[in-house]
């Protein structure tokens, strides 16, 4: 079965994104107040897997293997 | 010291530390294309500077799970010499040839610039030549390049004299303001737990002639000839 994934990244609470600062003072010469920002790398990845189980335990795999860094990364699957 | 110099797509200073092991340093060095594998016992293998895949995902990751890297992680579990300069630290880091990370700079924009670093090691196969607290003038070019380690790693880094270099001011001061880009601890060099790996961001290569400003880097591969030669 052809599943269609949903890979989100994110920095770990409470590590630096100068990113998303240096975003969020953008957003504030513009006018606009905001209390918080986060950026996050988003994947959509579609694959052949048995089931949704199966499906979302390879998407975990690779967030595993590449596209997260444990050290400073989180990930979220959503099969869709 | 017969070292292998590993080029990646992207990879851009290979040739600066060939040269500087050759030429400069009188030892032997081969580049190897990263798709060749690593077929021969060398001395010491070299992860040089760059851009390997332009830095998609993050610096080094990519270049960290192609083939050759299993060669070269085999290699340091054997005792084999592995120096990872900038984006080869990167690559190494992603390896996990040493604990942490090297991400995007605390002020997110490229840095060009020279830095002092203080040597905290003076042991290791790198950083013999060095007197302890030494301080020594070599480049940086990178934008990400902070150190970013688990409290628990860094605990056992600094416990295990495994920390090289930390950016300091010139009179060997670590200071926040010595910080160029923001690592945990200033530190900007770390030794693998047999310190046979070093990893640095700071480019010992573009500091080992006279004519280039500094000599500082020279005593790296200095002091990696003089380590392979008695062992």
């Amino acid at each position: 079965m052809k599943f269609e994934i949903i890979i989100t990244i994110t920095l770990k609470e409470g590590m630096l994104n100068p990113e998303a600062e240096a975003i969020r003072h953008a957003i504030a010469h513009l006018g606009y107040a905001t209390d918080r920002l986060v950026t996050a790398d988003q994947f959509r990845i579609t694959l052949d897997a048995a089931d949704k189980t199966k499906a979302e335990e390879i998407a975990g795999s690779i967030c595993e293997r590449l596209l997260a860094n444990p050290v400073i990364h989180t990930y979220e699957i959503e099969v869709i | 010291m017969k070292a292998a110099v590993i080029q990646f797509g992207g990879s851009n200073c290979d040739r600066d530390v060939a040269y500087v092991i050759q030429e400069v340093c009188g030892a032997e060095a081969d580049l190897i294309w990263y798709k060749d594998g690593i077929n021969k016992q060398y001395d010491a293998i070299i992860l040089p500077g760059g851009f390997s895949y332009g830095d998609y995902l993050r610096a080094g990751a990519i270049a960290a799970r192609t083939p050759i890297m299993a060669d070269v992680i085999k290699a340091a579990h054997t005792g084999t010499l592995v120096l990872g300069i900038c984006n080869g630290a990167q690559i190494a880091a992603e390896s996990g040839l040493i604990p942490g990370v090297f991400t995007i700079n605390s002020y997110p924009k490229f840095i060009c610039e020279p830095a002092y670093l203080r040597v905290e090691n003076t042991t290791s196969p790198f950083t013999r030549l060095y007197r302890e607290g030494e301080v020594v003038r070599i480049p940086i070019a990178h934008k990400e390049g902070r150190y970013v380690v688990p409290e628990s790693d860094l605990a056992r880094l600094e416990a295990e004299n495994r920390i090289a270099f930390r950016f300091c001011d010139k009179d060997g001061r670590v200071t926040e303001a010595a910080n160029p880009n923001g690592a945990t601890g200033n530190i900007t060099g770390v030794l693998s737990e047999k310190q046979n790996v070093l990893v640095m961001m700071p480019h010992p290569e573009r500091a080992s002639e006279e004519i280039l400003g500094s000599t500082d880097g020279k005593k790296i591969f200095d002091s990696m000839i003089a380590h392979s030669e008695q062992s």
